[in-house]
């Protein structure tokens, strides 16, 4: 028995030595291990706040902080690179993000195409051999142009053309024209992506030729926007209007109506009776405004044409016709004097209190 | 304020990279802050910033230079630089005859203001005034928030949850042990006072694993009294909070667990079919050669119904 007393008391003395690592508290703390983070609701001790304010929040933090150490230390441990770590668990606490969340990024109307096709990007290598060169020339970018400077030091001009066409200068204008095509359906990508109503393009820009309808279509808008007060210009022999999809829309005050079935007889009779119900039932409408305005600028002639008639009254006044006292619309021409009224020593009156 | 899409490409590749880095992320790392001079700072706020600004270092800009605007009233610059800058969290410094010692904290989502609290520093002692070791710069620190007045106030509220924005740095999924040092502690009072306390942790012998915590004050320390605020509205805080689809915990359907701790899963099961449930077998039952005919022509005849069916769907 006195060996283990021994080692008791040993270990007493010990624990004597270290100062305690408990803390007692009346509320539990909130704690946060994920951001480190912990909260106190225990009400403070305000008398000690006030006598020594540094040394009572040092050692409450310190309390806190015990408490918060304790909880990590508890977690369980690794081994990384010589450092023992602890694994936290993710945060409580939600703090707001700086940008908003991520949106996934709209389709373009080919990509849509394409998914709904199932049709795959293929890689294709940035290289491609040229028999014609002899050597590997790039697919676009950096010495590109000048692989196809190369290539093509000489142009032939065909046949059905003239023989004066310039042929270099045919293909930088076509090609000028394919990167305008492009950015403007990467604008109407954008747009559409945005939910942005755009103008309809009339007819489509084409470097070579055009087609019979898109000639058809343009003949028929230039003669709905060049005609005036209904006269049109004349047609050609054997000219066509153009017909089919979109062509209406393009063309102002040319709305296709979709005609109504006709009416069995006893909707007939239904469709006049009402509307004839509706033109008895008519009644004339006001404009309320209008009415007011009319009646005050009546109201207002009529009051100086009076005021012009009658001659202002001198001396005593005929009480039986005076009107009540508190009248609000006593427009006379007499100033109004104090202590005559009735006084109201409840009511009060608005505004600044004068002193 | 954000940039939804720009219409115009741009020219450069860096140009495309830097836009880039701009868009929204799914995880973001720590906030970026920023701290600005207002009309006529005093030395007190100046170096109060200063030494907020050495607290929050590797992520943090410190603008010198005076701006002659009032956040409350107008607050584009803050917007404008917060842009510039790619931060969300800003501290504005200044000084007034109504509002001495001025100090605006506050931050932004969407480069648009959130949250714009308005804090006054009575009391004032700078880091250089204690002379002792610091911590080493970006540790995490610890948050200490006390007093029951934090979860009261609506103000007070979305001010720790400011602080802690403020001052918790990046999410980390392991610490180091050691690496413990920094504890940063807000005590609120009844009277909207603010004890703002920064110390040092010292990890003395318990004769247990776990160690007995000394702290040492290094500063700054400060006595804010709370002004005014300009808080975001609820909607927009929620807005701000949410969490992205990508980091969302999955969870998994029909699975649970039971209070100790085993595995429950819930099977769906189909319709039974009960026409072609194999029963006991008996001689009287078995089907004619001629029956058995029949029903193979049927079978086939359905089959070849639904196949004719399929291909009108699909076109």
């Amino acid at each position: 028995m006195d060996i283990v007393n021994e080692i008791l008391e040993k270990e007493q003395k010990k624990a004597e030595k270290y100062k305690p690592i408990t803390v007692e508290k009346h509320l539990e703390l909130e704690l946060d291990i994920g951001t480190l983070l912990a909260s106190d609701t225990n009400d403070l001790d305000t008398k000690a706040l006030q006598a020594n304010k540094d040394d009572y929040l040092q050692a409450l933090t310190r309390d806190n902080t015990q408490l918060l150490l304790n909880k990590i230390w508890e977690l369980p441990t690794e081994r990384v690179d010589e450092a023992i770590v602890v694994r936290l668990p993710e945060p409580k606490t939600v703090l707001p993000r700086a940008k908003p969340c991520p949106k996934p990024k709209a389709l373009t109307k080919w990509q849509e195409f394409a998914k709904a096709k199932g049709i795959t990007k293929k890689k294709k290598d940035k290289v491609q051999w040229d028999e014609q060169l002899q050597k590997w020339v790039p697919l676009y970018g950096f010495k590109k142009a000048a692989a196809e400077k190369e290539k093509n030091w000489l142009i032939e001009v065909p046949q059905n053309l003239d023989p004066m066409t310039d042929m270099f200068e045919k293909k930088a204008s076509e090609k000028s024209e394919k990167v305008a095509k492009n950015e403007l359906q990467r604008l109407k990508n954008i747009a559409r992506a945005r939910k942005v109503k755009i103008p309809r393009v009339g007819l489509p820009v084409t470097s070579d030729k055009a087609s019979a309808t898109q000639l058809d279509t343009a003949a028929t808008v230039a003669k709905a926007s060049t005609a005036s007060l209904g006269k049109f210009q004349d047609k050609l022999p054997k000219e066509k209007e153009a017909r089919g999809k979109g062509i209406h829309e393009l063309i102002p005050g040319k709305e296709r109506k979709r005609k109504l079935p006709i009416p069995t007889p006893q909707q007939e009779r239904e469709n006049n009776l009402n509307m004839l119900d509706n033109i008895l039932n008519k009644r004339p409408k006001i404009d309320m405004d209008k009415a007011v305005a009319k009646h005050i600028n009546d109201e207002q002639v009529h009051r100086s044409e009076e005021k012009k008639n009658t001659k202002p009254m001198k001396g005593k006044r005929n009480f039986k016709t005076k009107p009540k006292g508190n009248n609000p619309t006593n427009f006379s021409a007499k100033k109004p004097k104090a202590g005559k009224g009735q006084r109201n020593p409840g009511k009060k009156a608005g505004g600044r209190k004068r002193r | 304020m954000g940039i939804i899409q720009r219409v115009k490409k741009p020219t450069t590749r860096k140009g495309k990279k830097v836009l880039q880095s701009k868009e929204p992320k799914p995880i973001e790392g720590p906030k970026q802050s920023l701290f600005i001079q207002g009309r006529n700072p005093s030395e007190l706020t100046r170096k109060l910033l200063k030494d907020i600004y050495d607290l929050k270092k590797p992520d943090a800009a410190y603008l010198s230079r005076k701006n002659d605007f009032v956040p409350f009233e107008d607050a584009t610059l803050i917007e404008k630089l917060c842009y510039k800058k790619e931060a969300a969290l800003f501290g504005v410094g200044s000084h007034s005859k109504k509002r001495p010692h001025n100090i605006i904290l506050g931050r932004t989502f969407d480069y648009g203001i959130l949250d714009m609290i308005e804090l006054g520093a009575d009391k004032y002692k700078a880091m250089s005034e204690f002379h002792n070791m610091k911590v080493m710069a970006g540790l995490k620190p610890c948050l200490i928030f006390n007093g029951p007045t934090w979860d009261l106030n609506q103000d007070l509220k979305r001010l720790k949850s400011l602080f802690t924005d403020f001052f918790s740095r990046e999410k980390v999924d392991c610490i180091r042990l050691q690496g413990l040092e920094h504890v940063i502690s807000f005590t609120a009072t009844a009277e909207n006072i603010i004890y703002f306390r920064s110390y040092r942790i010292q990890l003395k012998k318990s004769g247990q694993r776990i160690p007995r915590i000394e702290l040492e004050e290094i500063g700054p320390s400060i006595d804010f009294k709370l002004r005014r605020a300009r808080l975001g509205s609820d909607d927009l805080f929620k807005e701000a909070c949410r969490v992205p689809r990508e980091i969302r915990p999955i969870t998994k359907k029909n699975i649970s667990r039971d209070a100790f701790g085993s595995k429950m899963g819930r099977i769906h099961m189909g319709k039974q079919d009960i026409q072609r449930l194999q029963t006991r077998k008996m001689k009287g039952l078995k089907k004619t050669p001629e029956e058995k005919k029949q029903m193979l022509l049927k079978r086939k005849k359905e089959r070849l119904a639904a196949r004719q069916a399929q291909t009108a769907a699909a076109e």
